[in-house]
């Protein structure tokens, strides 16, 4: 909206919102938090960046009240607090908006927003005037009257900063909350939040986004592994530079040596095109080729088709038309799990709801996927003996540590059960490997090893669908890069002369197609 | 349990444009309404003159009023989320409740004591689900396995050597007092002889209303009014929907949902007791072993079949033991009768739908009702036995050919966590 | 070493549910102030050899109820529909085995066929619902199971023989030479009626072929998959429709034997007083065993010993027998409690365990999202 009301960043004459002192939290064998130090001022918005699995959703819930904090301070409006419930927070002015939406979606929209604060204004007349007011007010445009289920994304966003408004909160949190929007909304976003800003609330904007940051952001605090490393100015850095105190020093390079160089085509896909229930266009003429040895990187903002192209190259998908054909193989026709006999390995985007079965031992999942393959399968039967054994082959090769076969999944840290799955889905010797999001939420030592293990099979002439939201892993690993956006392929970049702003702004469509 | 799920479908798509929920009052005074027409053209077309008798209508009324409020019962628990199975258990309670109090204390005692026990089946259905997280299929089964035995147990216990009981049964208890206006009630009748379209018709149910009309029929429609004030015009009635739509919500705004949910289920519990406590004392004149008849699953259906709402459940139950109370009385040629609306009424919805261009639909509720109406064309009487699978059979269809229309709690079945939100 | 901890703790969780549940209905006992130690005392003793063929008959009919019930609940769908598939598959069984189309032997089996056929075809019903129009298999279940009454009871109004001089009515008998003969029981000094059914084995023949398909087949591998967690199953390539079709059919065809040991062994033909009832136990029975064959079969005696045993209280002790229809419901709870405190202990365990295995690296994630599941309490 308005650039002319942001006020000098961080103006030291404005009180102060927020101030943690030393916040420390573990889990059993886990530093979630260690020492972390934070001043918001109140009409500004504060942004705190890191990878995932720094820390900031576990930060988040403290200052929520949601956990406890093992050691430190919570400061708010210059009074010392304790927070041990939601409600405790609420009543400090704090209101929270969670990444994954608390709405219920078969209640109105007042109902929704009144619910818990009915003694403030009922949950009648006088509560849907306020909830118009404060609508009004703030621009956000919600209507009290309709059901939740008929709003869209980012419509949910508002009423859920509605609802935290309604309760008289005076510092918002929002944890990741463009993760789920489209750029158009995004941008939306950042005006209603300028727009609290100027009323004089206090915003504390938690991403792993740093273009966004940048853009909205008064401050900006980076954590890295559980701590705080620094508080910014956007005017003083750049994105890079954020990156680097992202990351560290020991930013792990994916980098691959050589270029592919066969010309043999393993996967064509023509014209693929897929719509929802109400017509629109989840995927719209996709085509591209990958040829053996490759990797083809798939650049976009979550949301914009990915998870879509890759249900349906799965077969997971019906109702996709266009065609699909891997080697000389028509798919189309196929049922997922013929896909799979076909040749294809697939790593989901969600290991833990796709990729595995959480409480069988680790010799099943090793079955899963491949239950009518050798070596788990002969016939219909499945050779309980030979799973085993090439479970332990996966173990040993793909370094999952564990103590034994018979474990239950549920056991393994994440990087173990990635690994897992990916010693898994590079088994049966496949001719195309869909990787989403390979390395998610694992641990750096996995990750490094998960990416060598792509790059070893691509030598061997494995090609490769990668999907990824972190852009360094997708130019560092792919031999070609796909932009998409809102379901369409709109650029193809080679990623050893492009930067991840250009990748970036091809993403959100600011940018022109190379 | 959820009772309409997809297991493969990836993303629900969002049925936007479907209406507002609350129908206005004359939405449903023009339905009632237009039942009774129908059912009185359907009189004098199929010549089954017992459709629509003050007789019918009074039976009717006793026979709906067990089966509404198990579904009120239902409604209750599983609008904050926790699926009750054990009503019928529940139920089971209720009915000794009655027999053994009313025996020893007297009807309204009877009554009370019908609500207490079948709150201890709420008890233990709430402390299994809500607390221990048992399953709530298993749950419901469990309760329903105990009160059976329990209460066959306590009869023969308490009932066993009295004098006009035994292990089945109870010694007759006393009734709730009833209400009668005998001046209006003759008027009525002559009126109701006169056989006006229409007006006969309504002349009947008038008649049955004030005849004999037993206060805990009043009591139990009062509750279905007092159910909606509640759950839907009260912040208590708020939280405890939001329980069942989404608890994760509701605990991150504070609500304490373990405490909703266990008193839900125990409201539930008192509900499906009284439904029990009905059927022994205004239904009939003692407990007996086996009263319940599979009425709590009725109760369950009439619940489904109302859309998880209180004047749904009222039209689903009033449908049930209408078809209940016309299989006792003169059954084969009333129900009959009524076949031949079915018929009618499916194919003119098939029509209907084909003018919607949903020709599959079409087709099957079409063949349906050529079917049915064959067999009215075919046959005298319907046999009890179809008469009695009609509640059931009425439910899997409208499972199975409404259900996009249905709409449950977001959440319910599904075992709450405390901590969950976040 | 692991392996032989978990079976323990396997063990440990039913014996401390059946600990809770005696402690339960000795309460209830003591406070409707009947005999509880005389109560026990009766129902604890050792069987004779007559109550012994008893529960053993018993038993084979429970043990199929627990082990339809099984089938369902390991691809997570509750069948509570089997009461009503082994009622109409029975009665259909019984029709044509009473109507002798085929000779000997050949006749049982053809009955047998039809039995499984229909269960399988009635609970196909519940299975296409859920498959094609995401009806809850609870519910429709629930609904057949009224609907199979009233169509029975029709039936056999329209197919009935009435016996002379009584005013139940069944099916035809069926012939000498197709029913299944008895087994005699070990004991030396076996009077009349000492012998349980030849169905005993077909039972037992049915828990082996359960054990193999699902644990050694692809099918049973399917089936489980589905059960644990679809998506997964959906991204394994599974084709979880046919899949729940399939396995409420199979779940049916087993309901479809419930009734066949009764009908063969002892009453020969379908009447109005049927045994009923028995796919409820089914549920309580399979839960109890942990849908594992062997399990399935310790609760089935159990469940039969405390029937037969307690038959005799009212006379002997003034009691009402329905005592442990409390104590088997209680169980149901219990069990389900116990096996999910066992189960946490293990995951916690196993989590500890792993996370030693991985020390070098970098420690488990905290394990709150994944415990709270979904799908984890059922069976």
């Amino acid at each position: 909206m308005t650039e002319t009301s942001s006020t000098a960043p961080g103006d030291p004459r404005a009180p102060l919102a927020v101030r943690l002192r030393g916040i420390g939290k573990r889990f059993p064998g886990v530093i979630a938090n260690d020492d972390v130090n934070i001043d918001v001022r109140r009409g500004t918005i504060h942004a705190v960046v890191g990878e995932n699995g720094a820390g900031k959703s576990t930060l988040m819930k403290i200052l929520y009240g949601v956990q406890p904090p093992d050691s430190g301070t919570i400061e708010i409006d210059g009074s010392q607090v304790k927070l041990s419930s939601p409600a405790d927070a609420i009543k400090a002015g704090v209101g929270m908006v969670f990444q994954h939406f608390m709405l219920a979606d078969n209640l109105t929209v007042l109902e929704n927003v009144v619910l818990g604060a009915e003694k403030q204004h009922g949950i009648g007349r006088k509560a849907r005037a306020e909830v118009r007011r404060i609508s009004d007010a703030y621009g956000l445009g919600v209507d009290p009257d309709v059901l939740v289920e008929e709003l869209g994304v980012g419509a949910r966003q508002r009423v859920e900063i509605l609802k935290v408004l309604y309760r008289g909160a005076r510092t918002i949190i929002l944890d990741e909350p463009t993760a789920v929007l489209v750029p158009q909304e995004v941008d939306e976003l950042f005006g209603n939040l300028r727009e609290l800003k100027k009323e004089g609330l206090a915003v504390l904007f938690i991403s792993h986004k740093l273009d966004e940051v940048l853009s909205v952001a008064d401050e900006i605090t980076v954590i890295r592994r559980g701590t705080t490393v620094r508080t910014v100015v956007p005017a003083d850095v750049t994105s890079r530079q954020l990156a680097e105190l992202m990351v560290g020093s020991e930013l792990p390079s994916p980098g691959i040596s050589e270029k592919a160089t066969s010309t043999r085509v393993q996967l064509a896909v023509t014209g693929l095109s897929l719509h929802d229930a109400a017509g629109r266009a989840l995927l719209d003429d996709v085509t591209f080729q990958i040829r053996r040895g490759e990797i083809l990187g798939i650049a976009g903002v979550e949301g914009n088709g990915q998870a879509e192209l890759v249900e349906a190259i799965m077969g997971m998908r019906p109702g996709a038309t266009g065609s699909i054909v891997l080697t000389d193989q028509d798919l189309a026709p196929m049922s997922t799990l013929r896909r799979r006999e076909a040749g294809i390995g697939y790593i989901p985007e969600d290991r833990q709801r796709h990729g595995l079965l959480l409480d069988s031992p680790l010799w099943e999942n090793r079955v899963l996927g491949h239950q009518s393959r050798p070596p788990s399968a002969s016939g219909r039967l499945i050779k309980r003996g030979a799973a085993r054994a090439d479970t332990q082959r996966i173990i040993d090769a793909y370094d999952v540590r564990t103590p034994g076969t018979d474990v239950p999944a549920r056991a393994l840290s994440g990087g173990n059960q990635q690994k897992l799955i990916v010693g898994r889905e590079m088994s049966g010797d496949p001719i195309l490997l869909i990787a989403a999001h390979p390395t998610r939420g694992v641990d750096v030592g996995a990750q490094a090893a998960i990416w060598n293990h792509i790059r070893e099979a691509r030598a061997e002439g494995l090609s490769v669908l990668l999907i990824s939201a972190d852009l360094d892993e997708l130019i560092g690993l792919s031999d070609r890069i796909e932009v998409v956006l809102r379901g369409r392929l709109v650029g193809e970049f080679d990623p050893s002369d492009v930067t991840p702003e250009q990748l970036g702004s091809a993403m959100t469509g600011a940018g022109s197609a190379a | 349990m959820s009772v309409v799920t997809d297991p493969v479908a990836p993303t629900p798509a969002p049925a936007s444009s479907r209406g507002r929920r609350l129908r206005p009052a004359y939405w449903w005074l023009l339905g009632i309404g237009g039942f009774i027409a129908l059912l009185s053209l359907l009189e004098r077309v199929t010549g089954a003159d017992d459709l629509t008798s003050a007789g019918t209508v009074g039976a009717t009324l006793i026979a709906t009023m067990p089966i509404m409020l198990a579904a009120l019962g239902g409604l209750w628990a599983e609008r904050a989320g926790v699926v009750n199975i054990g009503l019928e258990g529940m139920m089971i309670l209720g009915t000794f409740g009655a027999g053994f109090f009313a025996f020893t204390y007297g009807p309204w005692i009877g009554v009370a004591g019908s609500v207490a026990l079948g709150m201890v089946g709420g008890l233990v259905h709430a402390l299994a689900t809500v607390v221990f997280g048992v399953d709530h299929i298993i749950s419901g089964v469990a309760i329903n396995i105990i009160a059976l035995g329990a209460v066959q147990y306590l009869a023969s216990l308490t009932f066993s050597g009295v004098e006009g009981g035994g292990p089945t049964q109870s010694p007759k208890i006393g009734d709730v007092p009833t209400i009668s206006f005998p001046a209006l009630g003759d008027r009525l009748g002559e009126i109701e002889d006169t056989n006006w379209f229409f007006v006969s018709e309504l002349a009947a149910i008038a008649r049955a209303l004030v005849t004999n009309l037993s206060v805990l029929v009043l009591i139990s429609l009062a509750l279905v009014v007092l159910t909606y004030v509640v759950l839907w015009r009260t912040a208590f009635g708020l939280r405890l929907r939001a329980c069942g739509e989404s608890p994760a919500a509701a605990e991150s705004l504070g609500v304490a949902v373990m405490r909703y949910k266990f008193v839900a289920v125990l409201i539930s519990g008192g509900l499906a007791g009284l439904a029990g406590g009905f059927l022994a004392m205004v239904a009939s004149s003692n407990y007996r072993e086996g009263q319940t008849g599979g009425r709590g699953y009725i109760g369950l259906a009439a619940m489904i079949f109302g859309n998880w709402r209180p004047g749904g459940l009222l039209a689903g139950s009033g449908l049930f033991g209408y078809t209940e109370t016309l299989g006792l009385r003169q059954g084969g040629t009333s129900v009959r009768a009524l076949l031949l609306l079915v018929s009618l009424l499916a194919i003119a919805f098939a029509i209907w739908q084909v003018r919607r261009s949903n020709f599959t639909t079409a087709t099957v509720v079409f063949i349906i009702g050529a079917a049915v109406g064959a067999v009215y064309l075919s046959i005298d009487q319907v046999p009890g036995d179809f008469t009695r699978m009609t509640p059931y059979v009425i439910t899997l269809l409208v499972l199975a050919f409404a259900s996009q229309r249905l709409r449950m709690p977001a959440a319910d079945g599904q075992v709450y966590r405390k901590g969950s939100a976040g | 070493m692991t392996r032989v901890l978990r079976a323990l703790l396997g063990l440990l969780a039913p014996l401390l549910a059946l600990v809770a549940a005696f402690a339960i209905t000795s309460l209830v006992l003591i406070s409707a102030g009947d005999p509880v130690g005389e109560v026990w005392a009766e129902i604890l003793q050792v069987p004779e050899t007559r109550n012994l063929a008893n529960i053993v008959n018993q038993a084979c009919v429970l043990y199929l109820s627990g082990l339809a019930v099984a089938v369902a609940f390991r691809m997570n769908l509750f069948n509570i529909g089997v009461d009503g598939q082994y009622r109409i598959a029975a009665f259909v069984g019984a029709v044509v085995a009473g109507e002798a189309w085929l000779p000997g032997y050949l006749n049982t089996a053809l009955a047998i066929v039809c039995a499984m056929a229909v269960g399988a075809l009635w609970a196909g019903i519940a299975g296409v619902l859920r498959a094609t129009r995401g009806v809850s298999e609870v519910i429709s279940t629930i609904m057949l199971n009224f609907i199979s009454t009233s169509v029975v009871a029709y039936l056999l109004r329209e197919a009935a023989v009435r016996e002379e001089g009584s005013n139940t009515i069944g099916t035809k008998e069926i012939p000498e030479g197709s029913r299944i003969g008895s087994i005699p029981l070990a004991a030396a000094d076996s009077g009349p009626g000492v012998e349980v059914y030849g169905f005993v084995v077909l039972a037992i023949l049915a828990g082996v072929t359960y054990w193999f398909v699902m644990s050694r087949t692809r099918f049973g591998f399917d089936l489980r998959a589905t059960g644990q967690s679809t998506t997964a199953a959906v991204a394994s390539g599974i084709n979880v429709r046919r899949m729940t079709i399939l396995t409420m059919m199979l779940s049916g065809a087993v309901a479809g034997l419930v009734g066949l040991p009764i009908l063969f062994g002892e009453a020969y033909s379908y009447g109005s007083t049927f045994q009923s009832g028995l796919g409820f136990a089914g549920i309580a029975i399979a839960l109890l065993g942990r849908n594992n064959p062997v399990g399935i079969a310790l609760a089935a005696l159990l469940f039969a010993f405390l029937e037969e045993q307690s038959n005799p209280l009212q006379i002997l002790v003034g009691v009402s027998p329905e005592i442990v229809a409390i104590t088997q419901g209680v169980i149901v709870l219990t069990v389900v409690i116990s096996y999910e405190v066992v189960r946490r202990f293990l995951t916690r365990r196993e989590q500890s365990r792993v996370a030693r295995a991985e020390r070098p690296a970098e420690p488990a994630e905290p394990a709150g999202p994944a415990e709270t599941q979904d799908q984890e309490t059922r069976a």
